[in-house]
């Protein structure tokens, strides 16, 4: 790298330092906050699971870490985060070994602009063409490295722009090493920007986004093989051809949105609707196909009762900022295209999640919360809330563009779908119902059933059949009684019945609370039904937890499951683990 | 150039450290854009109650011992607000997956408090949010004079403790 004598990042050095030094008044107004997280695992090993010092590659110790710390003054506010993962704990990708600062920015407001430079997230609308975000338990981070600027012109009107590149790992952007982003949203609230609009009971929210990405593209080519027979005389030989191609890769892949939301009273209305340009990539099979999507919510609710929908459809919709990645984990999304199945919060509930299938997936998701009211005869004193919920999601219906070229040919435009076309292969199903009683000042209790349809092949492997789904029953009860105003006892028991992958599981919590700083727990999660009697494993952990304030400080030693963790629909891969957990987090 | 920056940037950090001890004001609320549940933006700063303290709770519909906590508030928050004149406002760090639930959630679970959502984070970051739930009480001037991250059973009588003390002038370090 050159060196510049006058740098834009040793001019803004320089000009701190006088500011530091001579003005007070600009000292008066700082403020400073910020946050840490350390988590660190002492790994053991494990006969039963087969976990020894050479699987663990040696590594008996893993520490992921973070420290936050924002300045503000006035209109002016700098950010920066300190990362380091040495080594990363297990199920952590090893790329992300290190120490180093993947993020931070300066920002100034001066009236209705706002300028940001440096890293940044920015979401436009729901994120379905672009969303930055980190996600710390996943190990998950696409910040944008570059210039955001945010200006609402009038009333009712903001105006986004940004242009940047994305992180992938701890690896510096250089010339051709990924895509730059360039995006501009407009978001457009009528009642602010109409006066005769400004009491109507309808509130009504516009929007809309473009976004492109530049990508120094390779060369890439791909072979297909044709058969052909020569008849010559008595002889027949069977011959193949192997052609190669070149991919045409777009320099640029452009995509926009629309968004409209509608409010009135109670009544709740959100759709989007997206499209993204010819984009082969690793993702798709490097097919030309464009992409298209379509979210979209309805919601009614009342003092006591909400009832919620929720659709989705998307075909192709894989937007990276370089074409070549793809794999675990995820990086160099620029968009983000939710799961819209529920998130559990129990484990059991949570051992079949669900991920998002970018290639195309038809989603759908109902709920329905009500509360019987308080002092009724059936809601009691406290009221009972009964909470039901529906979700699934489905392949799309993809033809092939003609019979002689398989659905998904590489190099082609891969398939025809029609626009909210039905596929016929379940990817996920999950319908749960729970009753929520508070029987007194003392005793409170949590009953929920979930029946669950999980596809392994398409979750899992990306294989994109039925022959291995997975139909599960799980109930839970989750019971709390207070001794005293601040000493508790939970109680959880979970059970999950299967015929298939596993077998059955039983598990059982026993937490202890003493607010606002102490908390105990024992558990076990056993594997009871295990067809293969090695592996009827019990996972049991004791924990102890101390919270002071904004630190908390939590010790666990036992086993970890493996399985998937996931947020937000992205996933990442949790294996088997013994050992001890520590993890302080805390606030200034 | 990276590294002067960083380097200038800890400076700042620094020396403002330094020169914040001298006061022992609470913090301001940072200025960031969230949105209503109507789908209206909202800037944080215009977060406040008439010269009276707030309670800021932040949480997610995914989180179970956020909905502990709004629940058992829930059940004495008439009380705090004829008592104290406190107001709470909760902010979900639901992101576009789920935070279009978040209006039949709260309205089904019969809550009542004034709701924010920050759909991607920007207002949890500027907070230093690390998980939910993380609840802030502010002083009458709208400064940050308490915090307190997780939640076990009782934890909110302290807070209306702090929020008493708040209005009759006691210490709450």
């Amino acid at each position: 790298m050159k060196h510049k004598i006058f740098s834009p990042g040793l001019l803004l050095a320089l000009s701190f330092l006088p500011l530091l030094s001579f003005s007070q008044s600009f000292l008066e107004g700082s403020q400073v906050t910020g946050n840490t997280q350390i988590d660190a695992q002492i790994y053991s090993e494990d006969s039963k699971l087969g976990i020894t010092d050479s699987t663990l590659n040696y590594k008996k110790f893993g520490m992921n870490g973070f420290t936050n710390v924002r300045y503000t003054n006035g209109n002016f506010s700098a950010y920066m985060r300190v990362e380091g993962f040495l080594n990363p704990m297990i199920g952590y990708d090893n790329r992300y070994e290190g120490i180093g600062v993947p993020y931070w920015n300066v920002n100034y407001k001066i009236g209705n602009l706002e300028m940001t430079a440096g890293h940044f997230y920015e979401q436009f609308g729901s994120g379905l063409i672009l969303r930055g975000w980190e996600e710390w338990t996943l190990g998950y981070d696409n910040n944008i490295y570059g210039f955001n600027a945010k200006y609402s012109p009038a009333k009712g009107v903001l105006i986004k722009g940004l242009v940047g590149v994305q992180r992938y790992f701890w690896e510096p952007y250089t010339p051709g090493s990924r895509g730059i982003i360039k995006g501009i949203d407009g978001d457009f609230y009528l009642n602010d920007m109409f006066g005769g609009m400004n009491d109507a009971k309808t509130k009504i929210t516009l929007g809309g986004s473009f976004v492109s990405k530049y990508e120094k593209v390779p060369t890439m080519g791909f072979s297909r093989d044709s058969a052909y027979t020569v008849i010559s005389g008595s002889d027949t030989s069977n011959w193949v051809r192997k052609t190669t191609y070149q991919y045409n890769l777009p320099h640029n892949v452009g995509s926009w949105a629309a968004r409209m939301n509608l409010s009135n009273g109670g009544f709740s209305f959100y759709g989007e609707y997206a499209e993204k340009g010819n984009d082969p990539n690793a993702t798709n099979n490097y097919i030309y196909l464009k992409g298209q999507a379509l979210y979209s919510t309805v919601s009614y609710s009342r003092k006591g009762l909400g009832i919620f929908l929720s659709t989705k459809w998307i075909n192709n919709m894989s937007y990276k900022s370089k074409l070549t990645e793809s794999g675990n984990p995820p990086m160099l999304d620029i968009n983000y295209l939710p799961a819209i199945t529920k998130v559990h919060q129990y484990s059991f509930a949570a051992m079949y999640p669900y991920a998002t299938q970018p290639n195309g997936e038809f989603g759908l998701q109902g709920e329905v919360i009500y509360t019987i009211p308080k002092k009724s005869k059936l809601g009691g004193k406290y009221g009972t809330t009964i909470t039901v919920n529906y979700s699934m999601a489905n392949s799309i219906k993809k033809e092939a563009i003609s019979p002689e070229i398989p659905i998904d040919s590489t190099g082609t435009i891969g398939y025809k779908s029609n626009f909210f076309s039905l596929g016929d292969i379940p990817f996920y199903r999950d319908l749960s119902v729970k009753l929520e009683h508070k029987f007194n000042k003392t005793f409170k209790a949590k009953a929920v059933y979930y029946n669950q349809t999980y596809n392994k092949h398409v979750i899992e492997d990306e294989i994109y059949d039925k022959s291995e789904l997975v139909y599960a029953h799980i109930g839970v009860l989750d019971m709390t009684y207070k001794f005293t105003r601040k000493k508790s006892l939970r109680v959880e028991m979970q059970g999950l019945w299967t015929k298939e992958d596993k077998g059955n599981w039983a598990a059982m919590t026993l937490e202890y609370n003493v607010a606002p700083k102490w908390s105990f727990a024992v558990m076990d999660e056993w594997n009871y039904g295990n067809e293969n009697s090695n592996m009827k494993v019990h996972y049991y952990n004791v924990a102890i937890g101390y919270t002071e304030k904004t630190t908390r400080i939590a010790v666990r030693y036992g086993r970890q499951r493996e399985g998937l963790l996931c947020v937000g629909g992205v996933c990442r891969y949790v294996p088997n683990s013994t050992g001890l957990t520590i993890t302080l987090t805390s606030s200034f | 150039m990276k590294k002067l920056m960083l380097i200038g940037l800890l400076v700042l950090f620094v020396t403002a450290v330094y020169s914040q001890d001298k006061k022992n004001t609470g913090q301001k609320l940072p200025s960031v854009e969230v949105r209503t549940l109507e789908g209206t933006m909202f800037n944080t700063a215009e977060i406040s109650n008439d010269g009276k303290p707030v309670i800021i709770c932040f949480w997610a519909t995914w989180c179970k011992p956020c909905i502990k906590e709004h629940d058992a508030i829930n059940d004495v928050y008439e009380d705090w607000v004829d008592e104290t004149g406190v107001k709470l406002y909760s902010v979900s760090i639901d992101n576009s997956r789920s935070s279009s639930r978040v209006q039949p959630f709260v309205n089904g679970k019969g809550w009542e408090f004034d709701f924010l959502l920050d759909i991607n984070g920007d207002f949890k970051r500027a907070m230093g949010v690390n998980v939910p739930p993380h609840t802030f009480i502010l002083n009458g001037n709208n400064e940050i004079v308490w915090q307190h991250v997780g939640y076990l059973d009782g934890d909110e009588d302290e807070y209306i403790e702090i929020v008493e003390k708040l209005i009759n002038g006691g210490d709450i370090k």
